[in-house]
């Protein structure tokens, strides 16, 4: 029986498939994973989670969400839009075991089905927007296919604050429904998602270079090189990425969330000072309405231009186009931020 | 053996040069720093050294053997004698010894008259043989499969517990299709329903882990209980063991299954998806058939033991390890947890679900070939270059995320390297098949193991181009991974079972399913499979090319609708098949009668056979 040949003694066998397994385990998964653990703490800028997002995240793990949303800005440019820098191994240092019975999310995620997350609160900052998408996302997004999630929500006759009741069109309401109030789990949830944010690096520090990997777009050949300058952004699109989950695609907003744009006095104003501003600075002075982010650090004067161009010519709207010198004239006055984008491509 | 030792010399030179280098490779500086030091410590330079000793060793050795050669040869009889030998031989035959030669001579001239099979005397069929007679001559729609022998020397009580792990397996699968193709559905429907438990993303991984865990886990180890003994020619080390796994393993995914409908996710890692109380259960059903299977190999009547076993105790073993591994908790806060994540889920396919799964192909396709396996020694290779590359490449799940670029390029590296062991199983799987073109037509298990080992090939192989960083900047995150994940969990891994209990059931209880309906089984899972891998595909990658051109991501959600519906179409085909396919089982298994003694045959019907054959 004492063998040495491998396939005549079942002990010398099988001790070798568990050595030699626990070993290249221990090389390629055991050590790095020990290493990259030791090695690693949260930027000085992180914020911690507080108990009430700590709350959310396990809702967000709970509900699956982690199925469809990543959490993580890779190093190649076509995650640019995603984050304005590589993610680093200090944006996730904070994790940890959530509890005895349940392991450490596992947010960076393997599937993009629905938007990354890591900036969502920099791109969505209401949380009026957030409750009502998740109550059923295609009311404020038609073409989602998220799932709806009405059991965060509940009806408030059991005389919850009526302040934070919201106004639902009436199509997408759950049968039966009169006054629709978040419970504190869409409340901690919500929490949750509005503080995902990269942390700034600390002063001086340089992030690094997302990877050029994206094939570049074939600009207009020859001609394209006497017309000077890069193609005009398309408003349209910038609209759809930037502005749409709010003010809708017909620009009619959502009544008693998002104010509409069609018909608006501000849009329409011939002289488009005030529209500038607005998009340059955010807005939050109406409480009815949800809260506009400023967009000054992200989009360029140019991009800026054709939104307010495409939003002053659309949905019956007859007003003239802005140019991207007027909105940087008024950033000026401002003093308001550039984007990152902009110092990098003059 | 002069031959030999030099064979050994090479291989420690050779194994001196593999570990040295890496050793000192670790060591340096990244890549930049200056060469310091004198040209010896370098590690190339003591490589190329060493490979020049190999040359020079070898020469020397060849060189000895051969002035050896010489010497001996000098001393070895001429041919001269040896022919004068030969004719003394001749000369000197014994009568008997010429009357064999002369017998051997008329016996080669034989040949045959033509009138042999003709005669007077009554056809009979006097051990069954003939199992079906038609008279009349006419092109069938269906081509008529060939009817398969019970096993006669089974243990009911094995059969049973074989039987029983089948049937778990084919419920499993069909409850956990139908939610998948639910999820599916989803895509295409989000508003279907509204309740919490059936939402998309706690049903997600309640089919990822129903099929995973109860359909694919059970059904391997129910057969691993029948080849595992067969192979070993002793009973089963002990059934009770074998009833303890089977009910913990359907207690994990039941349990695991209600947790993650009412909200309770370990930690939403893919995989890992039930808390550690309910994967303990799973772990130690799993540990329990590993004593099983290895206390059963322990006692085996013959000296070595069979290459499915090196497989199924290799599985079962790194299948313990890998939920241990995935499941402790000291390493995972931080990135941590994403390499021992990407680790975890990727081991679980590979060395678990793969391993086994090529341990009984490497069974059941000989018996269903009736021929014995191509090449014991590419199963050697495949087996330990399985273990070496495929532990390596769990970092590909995520190429440029914030993990150690190195890790991210030794994934990549091994992950190309899967190439060898893809090729050797292959490559063994189809020259078994070679010359059996009309037994693969005549047969309805036959077609499922070579769709199985096409799909081993392609999803394979698809795998390493897609660690690929090209392909990663196209393909990752989309749809284009769902598709990889079917053509390999079911294309491989669900044909090949199916291919192996289709040879397995019918020879259990000796009552064989309706062909008509194996083919529909074979025919919806394969079209359907198919449908679903080419939309994700496609979908896939016309998403990730609008996210490369920038496009707004709402746009790649759009154009997908089509590609979900398709994938939907797909998935539902794919549970048809399911439901016939356990119809098939339930008929196999339940409706069999236990397999009779085969010592008289059938009386009923070979008088009736003979009646018809003497009309004629």
């Amino acid at each position: 029986m004492k063998s040495w040949n491998l396939y005549k003694n079942h002990r010398l066998f099988t001790g070798t498939v568990f050595l030699g397994f626990v070993g290249l385990s221990a090389l390629i998964a055991l050590q790095p994973a020990a290493r990259v653990q030791a090695d690693n703490a949260p930027l000085p800028t992180a914020v911690a989670l507080t108990t009430d997002q700590q709350a959310g995240l396990q809702v967000f793990i709970g509900e699956g969400c982690v199925a469809c949303h990543t959490q993580q800005v890779r190093n190649i440019d076509m995650d640019q839009r995603w984050g304005g820098r590589p993610g680093l191994p200090a944006d996730y240092a904070w994790r940890q075991r959530q509890d005895v019975w349940r392991a450490t999310p596992s947010i960076l995620g393997s599937e993009r089905t629905g938007p990354d997350l890591t900036e969502v609160s920099v791109r969505q900052p209401s949380d009026l927007w957030h409750l009502l998408h998740l109550y059923q996302p295609r009311s404020v997004v038609k073409e989602s296919i998220m799932p709806a999630f009405p059991w965060l929500f509940q009806d408030s006759v059991a005389g919850t604050p009526a302040g934070l009741a919201l106004h639902i069109p009436g199509g997408y309401r759950e049968p039966g429904a009169h006054t629709i109030v978040p419970t504190r789990r869409a409340q901690q949830l919500v929490a949750y998602l509005l503080s995902l944010k990269q942390a700034p690096l600390p002063t001086g520090a340089q992030p690094a270079a997302f990877l050029k990997l994206t094939p570049p777009k074939e600009a207009a050949p020859a001609v394209g090189a006497a017309a000077a300058g890069p193609p005009a952004p398309d408003g349209a699109a910038l609209y759809a990425t930037n502005c749409q989950p709010c003010h809708q695609a017909n620009g009619e907003g959502l009544k008693g969330a998002f104010p509409p744009l069609k018909g608006s006095p501000v849009v329409n104003d011939k002289d488009a000072t005030l529209m500038v501003n607005i998009i340059l600075q955010g807005y939050n002075p109406r409480p009815e309405y949800g809260v506009m982010p400023p967009f000054a650090a992200k989009l360029s004067d140019a991009e800026i231009a054709a939104i307010i161009s495409h939003e002053r010519s659309s949905w019956g709207n007859a007003a003239a186009p802005v140019t991207a010198d007027f909105v940087q004239k008024i950033r000026a006055l401002l003093k308001a931020p550039s984007p990152i984008a902009l110092a990098q491509n003059p | 053996m002069e031959r030999k030792r030099l064979y050994w010399l090479g291989q420690l030179l050779g194994l001196a040069v593999l570990l040295g280098s890496p050793v000192r490779g670790l060591a340096q500086a990244p890549a930049a720093a200056p060469v310091e030091g004198p040209m010896l410590t370098q590690p190339a330079v003591l490589g190329m050294l060493a490979l020049l000793l190999v040359i020079v060793v070898g020469g020397v050795l060849v060189l000895v053997s051969r002035v050896a050669a010489l010497v001996r040869g000098s001393q070895a009889p001429s041919h001269e004698v040896v022919g004068g030998r030969f004719d003394e031989t001749v000369t000197n035959l014994t009568p008997a010894q010429l009357a064999a030669i002369v017998a051997r001579q008329q016996a080669q001239e034989f040949h045959l008259s033509g009138t042999e099979l003709g005669g007077a005397a009554p056809v009979r069929d006097a051990h069954g043989v003939v199992q079906h007679v038609d008279l009349e001559v006419h092109a069938p729609w269906f081509h008529e499969k060939r009817r398969v022998a019970p096993f006669a020397d089974l243990d009911p009580r094995l059969t049973q517990l074989v039987a029983a792990y089948l049937l778990c397996a084919a419920f499993w699968l069909v409850l956990g299709t139908a939610v998948g193709w639910y999820v599916g559905v989803k895509f295409v429907r989000p508003d279907v329903d509204h309740l919490a438990a059936l939402s998309f993303g706690r049903l997600r991984p309640v089919h990822t882990n129903m099929v995973f865990w109860g359909w694919s886990s059970l059904a391997m180890l129910g057969l691993g209980h029948f080849v595992v003994p067969r192979t070993n020619n002793v009973p089963l080390y002990s059934l009770r063991w074998g009833w303890w796994a089977l009910g913990l393993i359907n207690a994990s995914v039941l349990l695991g299954s209600l947790c993650l409908m009412n909200g309770l996710n370990n930690g939403g890692g893919e995989y890992r998806e039930y808390i550690w109380p309910v994967m303990l259960l799973f772990a130690v059903g799993v540990g329990l058939s590993f004593g099983n299977f290895y206390q059963t190999v322990a006692r085996r009547t013959t000296e070595e033991f069979y290459i499915s076993n090196w497989y199924i105790l290799g599985a079962t073993v790194w299948g313990i390890v890998l939920t241990v591994i995935g499941y402790l908790p000291w390493y995972q806060n931080g990135m941590g947890e994403t390499i021992i994540q990407g680790y975890y889920m990727h081991m679980g396919v590979g060395m678990w679900f793969m391993t086994f799964t090529l341990g009984l192909m490497y069974y059941f396709l000989p018996m269903s070939l009736n021929k014995p396996i191509y090449s014991y020694s590419l199963g050697v290779l495949a087996f330990w270059t399985q273990l070496l590359f495929y532990t390596m490449i769990g970092t590909h799940h995520f190429i440029f995320s914030p993990l150690p670029w190195w890790l991210q390029t030794v994934a990549i590296v091994f992950s190309v390297g899967m190439v060898i062991p893809v090729l050797a199983g292959t490559i063994n799987f189809l020259m078994t098949f070679r010359g059996g073109r009309k037994r693969v037509g005549d047969s309805y298990s036959l077609p499922f193991l070579l769709m199985g080992v096409l799909f081993y090939f392609t999803g394979s192989f698809q795998g390493s181009l897609q660690a690929l960083r090209y392909t990663n900047l196209v393909w990752h995150f989309t749809d284009f991974n769902v598709a990889h994940s079917h053509i390999t969990m079911y294309g491989i891994i669900a044909f090949m079972l199916w291919g192996c209990i289709y040879t397995l059931a019918p020879r259990l209880r000796g009552r064989e399913p309706r062909q008509g309906l194996v083919g529909v089984h074979f025919w919806c899972a394969l079209l359907g499979l198919l449908a679903y891998a080419g939309a994700l595909m496609v979908g896939g990658t016309l998403k990730g090319q609008s996210w490369l051109a920038g496009e707004p991501f709402i746009q790649s959600v759009v154009l997908m609708a089509p590609y979900w519906l398709w994938r939907a179409i797909g998935g539902t085909l794919m549970l048809l098949a399911h439901v016939v396919f356990f119809y098939n089982l339930v008929d196999m298994l339940l409706l069999g009668q236990a397999p009779a003694p085969v010592a008289e045959p059938t009386p009923a019907f070979a008088p009736q056979a003979d009646e018809i054959l003497e009309s004629v």
